[in-house]
């Protein structure tokens, strides 16, 4: 009979320990998720704070009840911001889309054609992986700077289009397209070209897709190239023109209208995050844990 | 110990919307003694594994009650039932020495119940010695084969002096030699430690050769519990009798009329007992006796398979469910058959089981 | 097969180009850069070759702030991120509801742009004269002296920048270990529950050592990272981060090279080689480390 109490007890206080952990962790998670979503919060609001509103609040309100668009307003005409995102959109399009021929090229050789030095030149290539940027950006930009390409397009494009690692992913997923498909195709006069257009591309559109969107995010958000080799207003991208909103601003200390650029040029990336998103979040898992 | 079950049911909600839970496991009634092996069998998706997760507390049943002895462990958790548990894939930590997956289990003692160092290494010696893996103590499990690694599995399992032990599919990854070799051993272990055993199994072989009683279950319901012999020689119903016995029991459609046992149109038996109705005769393969003129079950020959001790005679018969009609006969009782067409047999009743066809249940009848 | 043979050479003549002009030359040029004292970038002589570049560069406070800047950044951010990042994950793998939805919001900043956020973080943490900020209104509700973290005491600095860099680098981190931890089998778990392990037992003994190769290729990446710091200081602190004294090794290689202290990619080099060098240092280290730690 004692023996009976004995594992009620236990019963319940596991299920109590059980109930406990749960909270603490549910309180962890909550915790962080609204560390992660403040900023975000605070920004969207300041960009609606009427500009007096904003400057007479000495204790920082945490909603608004006259809400205004004047800010964004403000942000796209006394700075040119729309400008900004054509640029942005312009030097995203043009690097993603030289940087993907490229990479399928590449990762098509690699996994598919038979040349003599191929494995040394795969070699070169991953050993390439490893070089951090930072260091090859001081002579790029003495060369663009020499070639006179500073504030242009193709200063800006011609050096972000190198990506090794994504030739790597690339050519790893074409390996797994079976190799009877090519020799198939092969015995059918298929031409190389031709099978990559029909054949691969179709067969691995989900690792192509994921490297576009990761490409797409990295463009939108790159600052240090484009510092370095844009001072022309017309060529800033929208990091470098936020930098500058926040440095000369917009002829005075106009927080909510600084807020309203930065949520203009946050909404696009969350936008495309939002629809793709578990595209990019498997694209960055795998590309992270193979890196 | 002994192990009850009471009423225990557990329902798993529907993956589809809508749709009526899945029950995998239905109002089992089960009293297992103490001391014996038992083997929990039927066809894959029957609820035989959620039964064994529900033992050793990995899942909690939705209605019922599970006692070991005298305790009431429904709720407790699986960490608290002190239970040993064979994983099918036997679930050898990868990153530990075999000597250290062993004493894991030990490094959880707490309280009165804590080992010292030494006295885990004894014990783990004592269990690897009983499953004869004490030379392997510092591999890796990915350098043991798939036999060895059954090994450690068992010993993790009995170091700890569990109050059961279960085993999940416990030969499934093995091949046919070494799986024959380790059910004699896991019996040997058995017998040595009289710890109460549960083994999930879906290989009736395999159930009959090591159990004391067999538990056969279908659709998350148990349909028999008996010793094995038991079992195979009175099933409760078509599906028992159909589910035990390589080969299988041949089935065909019949009818009871007037103290008359009839195969299609052949009148087979004289028997009492047994009201007139259509139902389903399920004859054993070594129950037929070959006869050359005066057998009543008429079947045409096609063809005879010597496989050495033992003849096998297929053939075929209109009242068949299924294809052939499969005979094993022993060698001495044969006849010749050359240029026959048709085979004529006579039925031992002790290997004919009759089934009602509405309720698939056995009719009891008593040869004349 | 004879046809392969150029034509494979073909396909990959785009990547080599790119490759060869834009990394291939420039690496070897960084390392000549670095030795050709006195460069002129206008008339592009030099007076000779030696090791100057690098004992200025040693020499310039600047580069010692900068020096001192990251590897307090390192120091602070690597073990508190991958920290919390783990105790996240591990959170997020034994809850089922609102899973995915904290996933996404977790995932967020790794979206957006540093430089915009780092906008909004300045003004959450920046003191004027109209306000003190909303990160002083709470701690002053503990009863502290509101400071200003941007432009005052460079701990308050210091610690701004940390916190940023956290919230910046967690998202990957979360998602790789959350990843790993989801690849662990269940079957181990129910095989340390069967034996009666305690929570606290098969996190350190079970989980630890299977996720240990993620766990370590984290650090490893996030001493790299950490490393090249710059963005995230930029955006709260301004370009001009001397005068902030938050200048990074990265922020010290491009002031070099170009802006107010620009124009001389030679002592950039030599910079940039330096910190090539303690990266290279700091990852053989790791990986003589997790020789001994990681399992498999």
């Amino acid at each position: 009979m004692e023996k009976q109490v004995d594992y009620e007890k236990l019963e319940k206080s596991e299920r109590i320990r059980g109930a406990l952990g749960k909270a603490v962790i549910y309180v962890l998670l909550v915790a962080w998720a609204l560390m992660v979503l403040f900023p975000f919060y605070w920004m969207v609001l300041t960009s609606v704070k009427g500009y007096g509103a904003y400057n007479s609040e000495y204790i920082p309100q945490l909603y608004t009840l006259a809400p205004t668009l004047e800010n964004y307003v403000e942000a796209f005409t006394a700075v040119p911001l729309a400008r900004y995102f054509v640029n942005t959109l312009i030097f995203t399009l043009a690097t993603t889309a030289i940087m993907m021929i490229v990479t399928v090229l590449a990762a098509y050789a690699f996994a598919r054609m038979n040349f003599p030095g191929k494995d040394a030149a795969f070699v070169v290539f991953l050993s390439l992986m490893m070089i951090p940027s930072e260091l090859v950006i001081i002579t790029n930009f003495v060369t663009i700077t020499n070639l006179g390409l500073r504030n242009s397009f193709l200063g800006l494009i011609l050096p972000s289009v190198t990506s090794v690692f994504y030739i790597y992913l690339l050519k790893e997923n074409f390996e797994q397209v079976p190799g009877e498909l090519y020799y198939a195709a092969k015995v059918d006069g298929t031409s190389d070209l031709k099978y990559l257009l029909k054949v691969m591309i179709p067969i691995c559109r989900p690792t192509i897709v994921t490297i576009t969107i990761l490409k797409v995010i990295e463009c939108w958000n790159s600052y240090v190239w484009p510092r370095l080799i844009t001072d022309d207003s017309d060529y800033f991208l929208v990091s470098n023109g936020i930098q500058t909103i926040r440095e000369s601003g917009f002829g005075r200390e106009n927080i909510p209208a600084m807020m309203a650029a930065v949520v203009s040029i946050s909404v696009p990336l969350i936008v495309l995050f939002l629809i793709f998103r578990q595209k990019i979040m498997a694209g960055v898992a795998r590309g992270g844990t193979k890196g | 110990m002994k192990i009850e079950l009471k009423h225990l049911t557990k329902r798993f909600p529907n993956r589809s919307k809508n749709q009526p839970d899945v029950i995998a496991v239905n109002d089992f009634n089960l009293e297992i003694p103490s001391g014996k092996l038992i083997g929990l069998l039927g066809p894959s998706g029957c609820g035989k594994s959620t039964a064994l997760n529900l033992l050793c507390g990995l899942l909690k049943p939705t209605e019922g009650q599970i006692l070991f002895g005298e305790d009431d462990v429904t709720k407790l958790p699986a960490e608290k039932r002190g239970v040993g548990f064979v994983f099918q894939s036997y679930a050898l930590y990868p990153h530990l020495t075999v000597q250290q997956n062993i004493t894991f289990p030990l490094e959880n003692l707490k309280g009165k119940d804590k080992l010292t160092r030494e006295q885990m290494q004894k014990r783990a010696y004592e269990a690897a010695k009983l499953v004869q893996i004490e030379g392997l103590m510092d591999r890796k499990p990915s350098e043991l084969s798939g036999g060895q690694q059954q090994r450690v599995a068992i010993a993790r399992a009995l170091v700890k002096m569990p109050r059961v032990l279960l085993l999940d599919e416990p030969l499934s990854n093995l091949d046919a030699r070494l799986r024959l070799q380790t059910r004699e051993e896991i019996r040997r272990i058995q017998k040595e430690t009289k710890i109460t055993t549960v083994f999930v199994t879906h290989d009736q072989e395999e159930a009959m050769s090591i159990s004391d009683l067999i538990v056969v279950m279908k659709d998350g319901v148990i349909q028999q519990i008996g010793k094995p012999q038991e079992v195979y020689d009175r099933p409760l119903n078509l599906f028992v009798a159909k589910f035990l016995g390589t080969p299988p029991i041949n089935v065909f459609s019949g009818r009871i009329c007037a103290g008359k046992l009839f195969i299609g149109e052949d009148a087979v038996l004289d028997i009492d007992g047994a009201e007139d109705q259509e139902v389903w005769v399920g004859v054993r393969p070594e129950g037929f006796v070959l006869k050359e003129q005066s057998g009543p079950l008429h079947c045409t020959l096609s063809g005879v398979e010597v496989m050495g001790r033992d003849i096998s005679v297929v053939a075929s018969h209109p009242a068949m469910q299924g294809t052939t009609v499969r005979s094993i006969i022993s060698a001495e009782n044969m006849v010749e058959l050359e240029d026959e067409t048709t085979v004529r047999f006579a039925v031992k009743p002790s290997k004919v089981h009759v089934f009602s066809k509405k309720t698939e249940l056995r009719i009891p009848f008593e040869a004349k | 097969m004879e046809k392969n043979n150029l034509k494979g050479w073909l396909y990959l003549l785009p990547a080599i180009a790119f490759l060869g002009f834009f990394m291939v030359y420039p690496l070897i040029d960084v390392f000549i850069y670095s030795f050709e004292e006195g460069y002129n970038s206008a008339s592009q002589t030099y007076y000779g070759v030696g090791l100057y570049n690098y004992s200025y560069v040693l020499r310039d406070p600047y580069f010692l702030q900068a020096v001192k800047n990251t590897l307090i950044l390192v120091g602070i951010t690597v073990p508190l991120s991958t920290g919390l990042a783990l105790l996240i994950s591990v959170g997020l793998s034994s809850i089922r509801t609102l899973r995915n939805a904290f996933q996404t919001i977790y995932f967020l900043p790794y979206v957006t742009n540093t430089l915009a956020v780092g906008l909004v973080f300045m003004i959450l943490f920046k003191k004027t004269p109209y306000t003190d900020g909303l990160a002083n209104l709470i701690i002053g509700w503990f009863g502290a002296e509101p400071i200003d973290f941007i432009d005052g005491p460079y701990w308050a600095k210091m610690f701004v920048l940390c916190f940023y860099t956290i919230w910046v680098v967690l998202p990957f981190k979360i998602l790789i270990l959350t990843s790993a931890l989801a690849s662990v089998n269940e079957i181990y778990y129910n095989a340390a529950r069967v034996d009666g392990t305690p929570k606290h037992r098969i996190f350190t003994r079970i989980t630890l050592p299977m996720i240990s190769p993620t766990l370590f290729y984290l650090i490893v990446t996030g001493f790299i990272g950490a490393f090249k710091a710059y963005s995230d200081a930029v955006a709260l602190f301004g370009t001009d981060l001397n005068a902030a004294e938050m200048n990074t090794i990265v922020g010290y290689v491009y002031d070099m090279l170009y802006g107010n202290s620009g124009g001389y990619p030679s002592y950039a080099s030599a910079a940039a080689i330096i910190l090539f060098m303690i990266v290279l240092t700091i990852t053989c280290i790791n990986l003589l480390v997790s020789k001994k730690h990681v399992h498999y």
